[in-house]
């Protein structure tokens, strides 16, 4: 049965101010799903109920099938989580942390060292495996929260921005670990629309506690984004105006212009199948072409045209 | 790490995990400031005990005094019978007042909650964990008062000191389950301490009095008026309750029996421990 978390009418109120109204959402399969929306839009809220770290004022959240009210302890036996920014029993080190998360989490005996060493190394944090976590910084306190995450091989992970507190090496070494995770169904929220573009295959935007858009980061990009995509292809030289007219030329292509000297953005029309095309032509040029991406910018367009306020 | 998800761990039990809560919990506890601050604070009332009782020998640890029964009682009573109780409230306010409280306020209660284990067993094995801690502080203290008493009055140790060291610990589970339901009541960890240390020594001694003074009402309610068996346990015959004065300033002294006093911190152990968890289950990590 393939990985997957459902919001059913999930509803959150505190009082008269809702933060969270009737989420319909079912994510399944194999796949990241960035989770979208300005401050207090009910991101967070939703992940602490996938959590039972609040309780629904109405609805259900269920993963794998189990909602998290009826069995909490089934239905989070195959998914981790890292929300906010949790902070640990300072006395204890990162190996020791890690291990009481092993053995709560049933972790065979002979497996969890072995587990704990895998995960802090891929947080590159081993050196620091026996240090008291009250000693550490911020940045690595999230570095061992992540390892966390990877000590079971969760079926579902849930995030809820991973890289806060991390300098831009750990918040690459974060993205690398998220993109790493296949197999599995993650579920990240983020702030930073170039990593969601860069990590996720789909997405999913909330303001004001309700559900705007639920789909592929290309159609969303298409959709609400002038109806283009936006790619940016990389050089390996400085590239002049050759090249850029004749991607002007190729079909569904709306704009190019340069990102610097050897990048240029391309917004074109249609979704993944406009995309693919743009591909094929692109890569047909023969002009030291080293990359072709998706940006950030075309969702960053949808974004601000879904999402017109923060609070 | 292995290549794919895998979801073969076991489904562990509650009551295994609440053993593995106490464990790291306990490491944590026994790891902290807090915990060799309390220990000083024992060392040093226990210090100045043996000072005052070795360089003074006063009266008021029974040197010299005529007594019936055990003559090493009233220095028991002195050493024991009058400081355990606060040695019972300070170990409670530094490891059980802000054990639940500070899950919310520190956001520990972030890396243990969003798992496969129950909030109850997260309370439970923190108890346990509070109430080990607040054991050795009391055996410590325990230990010493034993080790004057055999030094200054000889083996023959009163098995009266045994039943109050014994009704002690009882008061420390009860006054412990007490602290934790207030430390669930707030998300403020400095809140919830100065509270239980509010009321553990003022509100219900001053409730305890008003009600006994002007009502003459037997203050049963009260979880200190249960603890006063500690001490008189070790008084022989046990005290019981006495009316004495004259006229308008007549008073009754209610004592507990051993019975009303353990019936009393049972059921603050229960109910308290019980209304703690379900505040704990409700209490939203917003």
């Amino acid at each position: 049965m393939p990985p997957s978390m459902e919001a059913a009418g999930l509803t959150k109120r505190y009082g008269s101010f809702t933060a969270l109204s009737d989420l319909n959402l079912k994510l399944e399969g194999t796949k990241c799903v960035g989770f979208l929306g300005p401050n207090g839009a009910g991101k967070t809220t939703t992940m602490k109920m996938f959590t039972g770290l609040i309780s629904p004022t109405g609805g259900k959240a269920m993963i794998n099938g189990v909602e998290i009210r009826e069995d909490k302890k089934k239905a989070l036996g195959s998914c981790a989580s890292l929300i906010e920014t949790p902070e640990i029993y300072p006395a204890l080190t990162a190996r020791e942390a890690l291990m009481m998360l092993a053995e709560l989490r049933g972790v065979p005996k002979g497996e969890r060292l072995k587990r704990i060493d895998e995960a802090l190394g891929r947080v590159k944090m081993q050196e620091w495996e026996d240090k008291k976590v009250g000693s550490f910084s911020k940045g690595m306190k999230q570095r061992v929260n992540v390892a966390s995450t990877l000590l079971t091989d969760p079926q579902v992970i849930i995030l809820d921005e991973p890289s806060t507190g991390l300098d831009p090496r750990g918040m690459s070494e974060v993205r690398d670990i998220v993109k790493s995770l296949g197999n599995r169904l993650v579920f990240m929220s983020s702030h930073l629309l170039s990593e969601v573009t860069d990590v996720c295959h789909e997405v999913a935007m909330i303001d004001h506690g309700k559900l705007l858009v639920y789909d592929t980061i290309s159609n969303v990009t298409a959709k609400f984004s002038d109806g283009g995509g936006m790619v940016e292809v990389g050089f390996s030289r400085e590239v002049d105006d050759e090249p850029a007219g004749r991607i002007r030329k190729m079909e569904g292509v709306l704009e190019v212009r340069k990102s610097n000297g050897r990048h240029l953005i391309v917004k074109f029309a249609g979704g993944l199948e406009a995309q693919e095309n743009l591909f094929e032509q692109v890569a047909g040029l023969g002009k030291g072409i080293v990359s072709f991406k998706e940006t950030s910018s075309g969702l960053e367009e949808a974004y601000l045209k879904l999402i017109k306020e923060t609070v | 790490m292995n290549p794919g998800p895998s979801v073969e761990t076991a489904r562990i039990s509650t009551i295994a995990q609440v053993r593995i809560v106490t464990k790291y919990a306990f490491l944590n506890y026994f790891r902290s400031r807090r915990f060799y601050v309390m220990l000083t604070i024992v060392l040093l009332m226990s210090g100045l005990l043996t000072f005052a009782a070795g360089y003074y020998r006063p009266a008021f640890f029974g040197f010299g005094v005529p007594t019936t029964g055990n003559p090493s009682l009233p220095f028991y009573t002195a050493w024991w019978g009058n400081f355990v109780l606060l040695v019972t409230l300070l170990s409670v306010a530094f490891f059980g007042g802000d054990a639940i409280s500070g899950e919310f306020q520190n956001k520990t209660g972030y890396f243990l909650v969003p798992n496969p284990i129950r909030r109850s067993a997260v309370y439970a094995g923190k108890w346990f964990a509070a109430l080990i801690a607040a054991t050795t502080m009391l055996a410590i203290f325990a230990l010493i008062a034993l080790g004057n008493g055999v030094y200054f009055f000889g083996t023959s140790v009163p098995y009266e000191f045994a039943e109050s060291v014994l009704f002690a610990w009882f008061d420390l589970v009860a006054v412990l389950a007490f602290a934790f339901m207030f430390s669930s009541l707030f998300k403020s960890s400095a809140i919830s301490v100065l509270m239980i240390v509010i009321m553990l020594l003022f509100v219900f001694n001053i409730v305890d009095t008003i009600l006994t003074a002007v009502a003459g009402i037997e203050p049963w309610f009260s979880i200190v008026y249960a603890g006063s068996i500690i001490p008189s346990v070790l008084t022989v015959p046990y005290p019981t309750t006495f009316t004495a004065g004259q006229g308008p300033f007549r008073q009754t002294v209610f004592v507990p029996t051993i019975p009303e006093g353990l019936a009393i911190l049972a059921a603050y152990f229960v109910v308290t421990a019980l209304v703690g968890l379900y505040l704990f289950e409700k209490k939203e990590f917003t």
